[in-house]
């Protein structure tokens, strides 16, 4: 194994323990954050505080290197503009969160833990990401293909 | 507003962040790139780059390697799902095209994006949180449930 595939997989380990001591896993502990004109559960508010504590000095000397630790290409994100893309696809998401209380990292561990319920809605979250996929890549094809495709 | 003291966990909540924290920094630290969940599992779904594949599959099974390990030592802490079949499908697809849209979810935008100050991500987290706000309003408090 790569030395980087083996910080992706201890990155992804690490994440799903947070995940998992947060409580996160649990969409009714989302739920109960989501609810704040029911008996509020604050708790997602230190999930977010404690990720962000801890990421955000490290980012902030991850900025200023040229390349990673592991000399790979450091890959910020680079857009800035807030357009109609991001706001109504944030907006989707948050009803989606709203309604099952499951977002991409709990669904997957939660789906890990043997819940039918989650594999459920891992499969309709992959099928969402592929019919993503499918538009977008429609979107990209080169004009002069696009006669063989009209009816 | 109440607070729910019964099933608010602020220690265990604030470490499990910090763990995600420690998962973003260290995966931007070495692999130079965001922790983003939606992001990495989004990049394997349709056509990718080839090459650009296996550090992807490598995450996801350390995210599901999470649970037999954390069960070595603990049983897993409770889950309740209370959506219904429809509720589950219909949030799936919501959450999976949405978070390709918005370019990521709680976490690619929530802490990573937040942790860089961007301003997409201040932007994408009002969206899905106010957006899951009141959709929870909306079922608990207005509809018939």
């Amino acid at each position: 194994m790569t030395m980087r595939n083996f910080f992706a997989l201890l990155a992804g380990l690490v994440f799903g323990l947070g995940l998992i001591l947060s409580g996160m896993a649990d969409p009714a502990k989302v739920l109960g954050f989501l609810d704040l004109a029911g008996a509020w559960d604050p708790s997602l508010a230190l999930v977010m505080g404690g990720a962000i504590a801890v990421a955000t000095p490290a980012f902030a000397w991850a900025r200023r290197r040229p390349q990673s630790l592991l000399g790979a290409p450091m890959q910020w994100p680079t857009r800035t503009v807030v357009d109609r893309r991001l706001v109504l696809g944030s907006l989707a998401f948050g009803a989606g969160w709203g309604l099952a209380g499951f977002c991409p990292g709990p669904a997957l561990v939660s789906a890990a833990s043997g819940h039918h319920e989650a594999w459920l809605f891992v499969a309709a979250m992959v099928a969402g990401m592929a019919v993503f996929s499918w538009i977008e890549q429609r979107a990209a094809r080169p004009t002069k293909n696009h006669t063989g495709d009209m009816k | 507003m109440t607070i729910d003291w019964t099933h608010f966990t602020p220690w265990s909540s604030l470490a499990g962040g910090m763990l995600i924290g420690l998962s973003a920094a260290l995966f931007m630290a070495f692999n130079g790139r965001i922790a983003g969940i939606s992001g990495v599992l989004g990049g394997l779904i349709g056509r990718s780059a080839s090459g650009d594949r296996l550090w992807r599959v490598m995450f996801m099974a350390g995210l599901q390697l999470a649970v037999p390990l954390w069960r070595m030592a603990h049983a897993l802490p409770d889950a309740t799902i209370d959506a219904s079949t429809l509720e589950l499908v219909i949030a799936g697809l919501l959450v999976g095209i949405g978070t390709r849209y918005a370019a990521g979810c709680t976490s690619g935008h929530g802490v990573c994006g937040l942790s860089r100050g961007s301003p997409r991500s201040m932007a994408a987290t009002a969206a899905f949180m106010g957006a899951g706000f009141v959709t929870v309003f909306v079922i608990r408090h207005l509809g018939g449930a």
